[in-house]
């Protein structure tokens, strides 16, 4: 039991994966695939964050009496990670908007052709 | 003879590459002029000949002749490197080159054909290859080269562009390519990465560290690899080349292709496997055997073709399975008698497609049963056929007899007797298909009645035709008059000999 | 003072004209900076490589910031070899797009194709020269999301479905890579390659670090392609303007393929790899069915593009083959088939991209009597297929030669034998193509039609990357040079456990 408490973080973090990659393979809504891949994409961020967590640590500002510091390191990575995630989403919408204007719909089911199937 | 003896004789082998290449771009550039063009053609096939004459001379003295052009790989060059056997397929093939010139202008005029120009460059550019094959000095120049040959000769092969001819390009070079791209290539690898060296060395490259098992296997591949020397049952590509012009079909595939192949083998032979450890490897037996099933098989599938050309194929895949046999034997006179009936085969073997395409050109007959009675319309063709059909059954006086003879004596020599009787069987087979021809042709009439035979009725293939076959049936006949100095230049082949290993 | 710069130039210059190109506004200036902004780095990559097989390993500083803290940009031959080939790729696609865009692609957005060229030449130059794993990740993400927008830039409206579905996998494919580096940054608590492999030899046989390796070899999978994760690369391939398939064809995978050597080779270690993960068994075998599924769909296809994209996904196998097979000959083989790829693959779409502009349509009955109407198309198509099927004095017959001896060095008979098989369904596919322009005579698509031979300016970069296949299927002094000294410094601690074995 305390081995699932013990690394809650992660178990949030596979179960979002998870969803998130549920939707990604199971929606027929083009919006909600990206939606999908942004809950995937967010797991991750999640992990990241909660890996800079020391114990005991204090937040990394320089402050007099505080030895133990969290690590900022990965909360920067993922600063980074979530701009790379936000100009997917960004592209991945423009995508589906020309998608709609081509197609005349955003639903996967209802393409004509088989071959254009994501 | 020497008329290049001003030369350095490492010049001699490029130029031998080269001159082929320069031909075939002047005949590109005259391709407006025919007359200009063909004469081209045929000068520089004679230059070319010169050229390997003054090789020849250079190696009867002993000169070392080597070139190197560029290394491809670390330790690996496109090398050339002269020795007896390539000068003796050299000699052949450029002898023959002059000759198929002359009789193409015949035949292709007579004929009509379209796209000349590309026909006798891509002539001119098989023939460079051939060179390049004879002199390599190393299995990845042969290689290289054995490809290109395939490649540049498959535009002759489609020459026609009917569905058929496209037909028959397919399997050409599906089968060709297959062959030498998956066996030849990983036996050439497996050579490279167990013996660390392609070089041609006399008495081979393997030694006794080599496991037993895998120069067995490489021994298999090489024979199969080698997809030109047309082993059973990758011969098909040669029954369907015959879709090429006729000129094509007899340096091509009487000459230079299917003797590219077994000097190939008899290359690998000599100098990758060497003679003398041959009979140690497993496998040497079951090629033999898969050789003398070709021998007889194909001999019976010659039988069953009425299209002369079909006949003339199977009974090549046929005898270039003597040479492989030959070759197997593990026996130094039947590897020269492999050697001599390369010669003596080419020059038996190309007057018989002369004729094939003379009757072609001429009559416009294609099929055997239709050929009744030729003889009174073309009798000079007809005998050509006879005289060269005897030397390939190897009846003396003909050029033929050497080359059995001596296969005959090295599988005594090797002590098997069955491919003695094979050999022996195989010739009454080819008698049993190649005579019926010319006799058929003289003595039997279409009609029944017999009209007084005079020339004014004889209507003869094209003047350049017919001198190239007069030319090549005398050769038939002065190779069994004046064998000597091919058997000379044989006797220099490393661990090759003539004479009987007991005679003192 | 300006060379020490050097080897950060690549990824800047592109990375600073991407965004002049739409301020210029004008189609053909915003042409005339990529290409002269590519050629520069071309020049500048070719150096680099020249110093690097003299001098080893160049290590750059970004802004001052020392490594292992600051982020490190460390250039060695084998990122020097494929960084040249690919800014050289590049340049020639860049002087080919002019024409053969004017036609694919909409007037308006010709300034945002070179853009997004340029942007996706910066993250593959950053990915070949960075040191840093986390940094890696992001020049992965920048020249993905411009691939993403170049294949939506094609004329028909399929780019659109084929660019989402690239999206898609691509993105699951970094978000892989995310997570592997994120798990090896837990263990080990630093990013920079060199630490990295430093550490992970420390906690040899940690499960975060065989989890993190199996998220990230998944990942990298992914975006090169490799078999069965290959679905989202023909439809792109297809769909995307003919300058862009030229140019992802013969850089995009190539460069994933590189970080697939660097995470093995550099970060992880071949012994953790190999020995403890046993993964050159899985690779082989996806290698050899990618070979040989892909090949086979190649010679069934009836879009010549399609056929071409099926050959790649192949030929990757041939390069997964390569650096499965765990010597230093393998992976110069694989390195070297990068390199020799890249050049076949990228004149083929060219060639392909010609035939588009002219006849209007890519299939393979429009191919039909094209050897008489565009004889240097067709002879460059050739000479380019000839190379791909592995005949001898082309680039292709050169790295076919290495990965057949790798797999004998080995004993392992039946591998070489399938590669060699291999080629032969290349006979097929490249077989089909060249019998329908030289044997055919022009089918309902073409006839009538007066075609003519392509413009120059897509000609010269066409037989530039023709020639380049003869050059070095014949002199290989300088490929092979850079490719054993590539696989020698990778396969540094491979050689060193069997030394000591």
């Amino acid at each position: 039991m305390s081995f699932i408490v013990d690394h809650y973080n992660y178990w949030i973090v596979v179960l979002l994966m998870m969803m998130g990659f549920y939707v990604v393979i199971a929606a027929n809504n083009l919006v909600k695939k990206i939606v999908g891949l942004n809950i995937f994409q967010t797991s991750v961020f999640m992990m990241y964050i909660s890996i800079g967590k020391v114990n005991g640590g204090s937040a990394p500002i320089a402050a007099e009496g505080i030895t133990t510091y969290s690590n900022p390191l990965p909360h920067v990575l993922i600063l980074t990670a979530i701009v790379v995630g936000v100009a997917t989403t960004a592209v991945g919408l423009a995508l589906v908007v020309r998608i709609k204007r081509a197609y005349g719909t955003v639903e996967e089911n209802e393409f004509e052709d088989k071959e254009d199937l994501i | 003879m020497n008329i290049w003896s001003t030369l350095d004789p490492a010049q001699l082998i490029n130029l031998t590459i080269v001159v082929p290449l320069i031909g075939a771009a002047f005949i590109a550039l005259f391709s407006q002029q025919p007359n200009l063009r063909e004469g081209v053609s045929i000068i520089t096939a004679v230059v070319l000949f010169t050229l390997v004459l003054a090789v020849t001379d250079n190696t009867f003295s002993k000169l070392s002749m080597e070139t190197t052009w560029v290394a491809l790989f670390p330790g690996l060059e496109i090398a050339y490197s002269v020795e007896p056997l390539g000068v003796l397929f050299a000699l052949v093939a450029s002898f023959l080159w002059i000759i198929t010139t002359i009789y193409s202008i015949g035949y292709m005029r007579g004929h009509n054909e379209e796209n000349q120009t590309r026909f006798f460059f891509c002539f001119a550019l098989s023939i460079s290859t051939v060179m390049a094959i004879c002199f390599s000095a190393n299995l990845l120049t042969l290689f290289i080269f054995y490809e290109l040959l395939t490649l540049s000769t498959y535009p002759l092969v489609t020459h026609a562009g009917t569905k058929e001819a496209k037909h028959g390009g397919r399997v050409y070079l599906g089968v060709l390519l297959s062959t030498s791209i998956v066996l030849f290539l990983l036996a050439i690898l497996g050579t490279w990465v167990s013996a660390g060296t392609l070089n041609f060395t006399p008495g081979g490259v393997f030694t006794q560290a080599h496991s037993d098992s895998l120069v067995a296997l490489l021994l298999v591949l090489f024979c199969y690899g080698i997809g030109k020397a047309a082993l059973m049952p990758f011969h098909r590509w040669l029954p369907a080349a015959m879709v090429a012009p006729t000129p094509a079909s007899s340096l091509l595939h009487a000459v230079a292709v299917v003797k590219a192949g077994v000097f190939s083998i008899l290359k690998v032979v000599i100098y990758i496997f060497g003679i003398d450890n041959l009979s140690d490897i497993a496998t040497t037996d079951v090629m033999l055997y898969i050789g003398t099933a070709t021998v007889l098989l194909s001999s019976c599938v010659a039988m069953t073709k009425d299209s002369l050309k079909a006949r003339l194929a199977y009974s090549t895949v046929s005898q270039l399975s003597y040479i492989v046999v030959g070759a197997l034997l593990a026996s130094s006179v039947a590897a020269a008698g492999a050697s001599l009936h390369i010669a003596t085969h080419a020059v038996g073997k190309i007057t018989l497609f002369f004729c094939a395409g003379a009757i072609m050109v001429a009559a416009h007959k294609k099929n055997i049963s239709e050929m009744v009675g030729l003889g009174r319309k073309m009798p000079i063709t007809m005998i050509a056929f006879a005289i060269a059909a005897l030397s390939i059954i190897g009846l003396p006086p003909m050029a033929g007899t050497w080359s059995k003879w001596y296969l005959m004596v090295g599988a005594v020599e090797a002590d098997k007797m069955i491919i003695v009787v094979v050999l022996t069987i195989s010739s009454l087979l080819n008698v049993a298909y190649l005579l019926p021809i010319p006799i058929k042709a003289f003595f039997n009439t279409p009609s029944g009645d017999q009209p007084a035979w005079s020339w004014s009725e004889t209507k003869e293939a094209p003047l350049p035709s017919l001198i190239a076959i007069v030319v090549t049936t005398t050769a038939c006949l002065w190779l069994f008059f004046y064998p000597q100095p091919l058997i000379d230049l044989i006797n220099l082949i490393p661990d090759v000999s003539t004479e009987l290993k007991g005679r003192p | 003072m300006f060379a020490q710069h050097l080897p950060v130039l690549p990824i800047i210059l592109p990375l600073m004209a991407a965004p002049l190109c739409i301020l210029l506004g004008r189609s053909h200036l915003a042409w005339l900076l990529a290409t002269l902004v590519s050629a520069l780095s071309f020049v500048i990559s070719v150096d680099v490589l020249l110093t690097t097989l003299e001098q080893g390993v160049l290590s750059y500083a970004i802004g001052g910031w020392q490594p292992p803290w600051g982020i490190e940009i460390r250039i060695d031959t084998a990122s020097a070899m494929i960084l040249s080939a690919v800014t050289g790729i590049s340049t020639l696609v860049l002087v080919y797009a002019k024409e053969s865009i004017a036609k694919e692609v909409d007037p308006s957005q010709h300034t945002l194709f070179y853009t997004a060229h340029l942007l996706c030449l910066t993250g593959l130059s950053g990915i070949l020269s960075t040191g840093d794993a986390f940094n890696l990740f992001v020049f992965l993400e920048i020249s993905s999301l411009a691939t993403y927008t170049l294949v939506s830039l094609g004329s028909d409206k399929r780019c659109l479905t084929a660019a989402f579905r690239y999206l898609v996998m691509g993105t699951i494919g970094a978000t892989f890579i995310l997570i592997g580096v994120g798990m090896l940054y837990m263990k080990t608590g630093t990013l920079n390659m060199i630490d990295l492999a430093d550490r992970i030899a420390e906690f040899n046989g940690n499960r975060t670090l065989k989890t993190g390796l199996a998220f990230i070899l998944v990942g990298v999978s992914i975006k090169l392609a490799l078999f069965p994760l290959h679905m989202w690369l023909p439809p792109a391939y297809t769909h995307a303007p003919s300058a862009v398939s030229a140019f992802l064809a013969s850089t995009a995978t190539k460069v994933a393929v590189y970080v697939m050597v660097r995470f093995i080779f550099t970060i992880y270690g071949a012994e953790f790899v190999f020995h403890t993960m046993s993964m050159d068994i899985l690779l082989l075998a996806l290698a050899i069915v990618a070979i040989f599924k892909c090949s086979f769909m190649a010679t069934v296809q009836s879009n010549v593009k399609t056929v071409l994209a099926y050959s790649s996904v192949a030929q990757i196998g041939y390069m997964i083959l390569g650096i499965s097979l765990v010597s230093s000959v393998g992976l110069m083989a694989g390195l070297l088939h990068i390199f020799n790829h890249a050049l076949m693959k990228g004149a083929l779409f060219m060639a392909v991209g010609a035939v588009l502009l002219r006849t209007g349509s890519v299939d393979i009955k429009a191919f039909q009597g094209l050897g008489k109407q565009m004889p240097l198309t067709m002879a460059a198509f050739t000479i380019a297929g000839l190379s791909i099927i592995g005949v001898p004095l082309t680039a292709g017959f050169v790295s076919k030669w290495y990965l057949v001896t790798a797999a004998l060095e080995q004993q392992q008979w039946v591998i070489a034998m399938l590669v060699l098989l291999g080629s032969l369904l290349a006979i097929i596919y490249i077989g089909r193509i060249l019998e329908a322009a030289y044997f055919k005579e022009p089918s309902e698509l073409t006839a009538g039609k007066d075609i003519k031979e392509a413009p120059m300016l897509m000609l010269v970069p066409m037989w530039v990357l023709v020639i380049a296949n003869i050059y070095f299927g014949i002199d290989t002094s300088l490929t092979l040079s850079a490719a054993d000294t590539a696989a020698q410094l990778l396969t540094q601690s491979m050689t060193e456990i069997e030394a000591a074995q």
